[in-house]
C-alpha cells in the first residue's frame, strides 16, 4: 500500500504557469486524473512520476522525494503518453528488457505479457504495431515488477472498445489488489467508468476532488445555457422566464434569438417544447451554448 | 558502472539506424582508397601517413565518433523512450558509462580497425605508421565518445554541433590557427602516434604529457558532466 503525496506543487516552464498550487494525495484504489487537454495533467504526472522537478512544493511516495531518487522505481510502474519506445524490438525483448533493468528476468517478462494478452505478438517488432498493441506492451513493460504504484498517462487514446474494456478490467483489478493506480483522461465517461475517486485540475489548478457521483451531479446540476431561435422569440421569453427553471433571458438583438439561463437542466428541456407548442411558437434553434468540456471544467472550478 | 541490458539496447539502436550506414561507408572509403593509393603508387611511408592522417584521423574518426556518440543518447532523449531506462531502479551514472563504453567500442572498431588494416594496405606497416595512427585513433575514439556522448546528453543539435567541431575547429581552424591546435583531440590523440613511431613521419603540435592530461581530463569531465545532466534530465509532457 503506497501513498503519493503531493505538497503545495507549482510547475512553471518560462512566463507560463502549468501546474499552479496543486496539492493531492493519491492512495490504493484507481484514480482518475481529469481535465481538459492542456489543462497539466501531463505535468503532474511527470512530476509525481520523478521526471520533472516542481519549481516549487515537493512530491514523495510515502515519505520519499521522486525526484532525483531512482529507488522509488522499485515501486512505481510508469506508462508514458508518448508512442516512442524500442521499435527496433520485438513485443518480448523490450519487456525482457524493462524487466531486466528492474534486476528481474524473462519469467517476470512472460508474465507480464500475459497479464496483458499480448502474448500472440510477442515476436513480432514493435514498429508493426498497432496503438492499442503499444499501450499494451507499455502496460507490460511497466508492470513487469509488480509495482505498487501505477501511473498512466492518457492511456486510453487510440485504443479501440475492446482494448478499452480490456485495459479498464485490469486497472480495476489492480486497484482493487491494493495498487495505486492514477491514469489521466479529458473525457469524463472514462475516468466514471473506472475511477473510484476523481481528483480534476484545470488550467493548473486542482479544481475539485471526491467520489465521481459529487463531480458528476455538480456537472450536471451546472447552469446550463442556450440559444434559443423562434417564431416569436419575445412571447416565448415572457412564457419561460415566469418559471422557475429559467434564471435569466437575455434577447440578443444582434445575433437573433434569445440566451437562456436554465437552473433546473431537466425541468428547462421538457418546459421549453411545452411552452412552444401551447403558444403556437415555432422552435427554429435549439443549441447548448456553452457545452464544451472546458465550460464544463470552468464551471467546476468556480464551484 | 556497467549494465548490459543498457548496453544492449543502445548498440542496438545505434547499429539498427540509417545512419549507420555512414559507420560503413567512411572505413570502406579508406581501405578502397589505400588499395587505389598502393596499386599506384606503390608502398611510400610518407604517403601513408598523410593518408592516414588525413583522412583517417582527421576525418574519418571524428565523424564516427559523432555518429556513435551522440547517437548512443541523443534520439532516446529526443523521442522522449529514454523514459524506460530512467524510470528504473538503474544509477544514471551507470547509465552514461554504460552508453560510453558501447560508444566507445562501436567508434574504436570502425575507424581504429579499419586505420591498421589500410595503414598494413599501404606501406606494410613501414616505420611502425600503421601501429602508431591506430593507437592515435584509439585515443581519440576515446575521447571523441565522450565529447559527442555528453553533446548528445545536452543538446538536440548535437550532430550538427559536432559535426561542426570535428569539420570545422578540428580541420579548418586546427590548419589556420596555432592556438586551436592546442585544444583538438586530434593533436592529443597524434602526440601519442608522434611517440610510436618518431616525429620524421608524424608531427604533434602538442606535448606528450599534455596530451594525455588534456585526453584524460576532456574524457572523464564529460562523462562526469553527462551523468550529472542526466540525473536532472526533464521530460516535459506534450502539453
Amino acid at each position: 500500500m503506497s501513498t503519493l503525496t503531493i505538497d503545495h506543487v507549482s510547475r512553471w516552464f518560462g512566463n507560463v504557469v502549468a501546474v499552479n498550487d496543486v496539492t493531492m494525495s493519491i492512495g490504493p484504489g484507481v484514480t482518475g486524473l481529469l481535465g481538459p487537454n492542456g489543462a497539466g495533467k501531463s505535468t503532474l504526472i511527470n512530476m509525481m512520476g520523478g521526471f520533472l522537478d516542481p519549481s516549487t512544493g515537493k512530491v514523495t511516495l510515502d515519505g520519499e522525494p521522486v525526484w532525483r531518487n531512482e529507488s522509488v522505481y522499485r515501486s512505481i510502474g510508469v506508462v508514458p503518453e508518448r508512442e516512442s519506445m524500442y521499435d527496433f524490438l520485438t513485443g518480448r525483448e523490450f519487456v525482457v528488457a524493462n524487466a531486466e533493468l528492474q534486476g528481474l528476468g524473462a519469467a517476470e517478462a512472460q508474465r507480464a505479457l500475459a497479464t496483458v494478452e499480448m502474448e500472440y505478438a510477442q515476436d513480432r517488432k514493435i514498429s508493426t504495431y498497432s496503438k492499442g498493441m503499444r499501450q499494451r506492451v507499455k502496460m507490460a513493460s511497466a508492470l513487469v515488477h509488480e509495482p505498487s504504484v501505477l501511473l498512466l498517462d492518457e492511456p486510453f487514446n487510440g485504443m479501440d472498445p475492446r482494448q478499452r474494456m480490456q485495459l479498464m478490467e485490469l486497472l480495476r483489478r489492480m486497484g482493487a489488489e491494493g495498487r495505486t493506480v492514477l491514469f489521466s483522461s479529458h473525457i469524463l465517461e472514462e475516468v466514471e467508468q473506472l475511477a473510484s475517486h476523481i481528483e480534476v485540475i484545470v488550467a493548473g489548478r486542482h479544481a475539485a476532488s471526491g467520489d465521481f457521483r459529487r463531480i458528476r451531479r455538480l456537472m450536471t446540476d451546472r447552469p446550463h445555457r442556450y440559444l434559443v431561435r423562434s417564431s416569436d422569440d419575445r412571447a416565448l421569453a415572457a412564457a419561460l422566464i415566469a418559471d422557475p427553471s429559467t434564471a435569466g433571458i437575455e434577447v440578443d438583438a444582434t445575433d437573433g434569438g434569445l440566451r437562456i439561463q436554465a437552473v433546473d437542466f431537466g425541468r428547462f428541456t421538457e418546459l421549453l417544447p411545452k411552452v412552444a407548442r401551447e403558444r403556437g411558437i415555432r422552435l427554429l434553434t435549439v443549441s447548448p451554448s456553452d457545452e464544451s468540456l472546458e465550460s464544463v471544467f470552468s464551471y467546476l472550478v468556480a464551484a | 558502472m556497467y549494465d548490459p541490458t543498457v548496453a544492449r539496447l543502445t548498440y542496438r539502436a545505434l547499429l539498427g539506424r540509417r545512419r549507420a550506414a555512414i559507420l560503413f561507408l567512411l572505413p570502406g572509403l579508406l581501405l578502397i582508397i589505400s588499395a587505389a593509393v598502393r596499386a599506384i603508387n606503390g608502398a611510400d611511408d610518407q604517403v601513408a601517413a598523410d593518408l592516414l592522417g588525413g583522412f583517417g584521423l582527421a576525418t574519418m574518426v571524428p565523424l564516427i565518433g559523432v555518429i556513435a556518440g551522440t547517437g548512443a543518447i541523443g534520439p532516446e532523449i529526443d523521442d522522449g523512450s529514454i523514459v524506460y531506462l530512467l524510470s528504473k531502479p538503474v544509477k544514471r551514472s551507470t547509465i552514461i558509462t554504460t552508453k560510453l563504453i558501447v560508444a566507445i567500442g562501436v567508434t574504436m572498431a570502425f575507424s581504429a580497425v579499419p586505420t591498421l588494416i589500410a595503414g598494413f594496405i599501404l606501406n606494410g606497416n613501414g616505420q611502425q605508421v600503421a601501429v602508431a595512427y591506430t593507437v592515435a585513433a584509439l585515443v581519440a575514439s576515446i575521447a571523441y565518445s565522450a565529447l559527442f556522448l555528453l553533446l548528445g546528453t545536452v543538446s538536440r543539435h548535437a550532430v550538427v554541433i559536432g559535426l561542426v567541431y570535428a569539420l570545422v575547429w578540428e580541420a579548418l581552424f586546427g590548419s589556420l590557427i596555432a592556438g586551436a591546435r592546442t585544444l583538438s583531440v586530434q593533436q592529443w590523440a597524434l602526440a601519442l602516434a608522434e611517440k610510436v613511431t618518431g616525429e620524421a613521419l608524424i608531427s604533434s603540435d602538442v606535448a606528450l604529457p599534455t596530451a594525455v592530461v588534456l585526453l584524460v581530463a576532456v574524457t572523464l569531465g564529460a562523462t562526469w558532466f553527462a551523468g550529472r545532466k542526466l540525473r536532472t534530465l526533464t521530460l516535459a509532457g506534450e502539453e
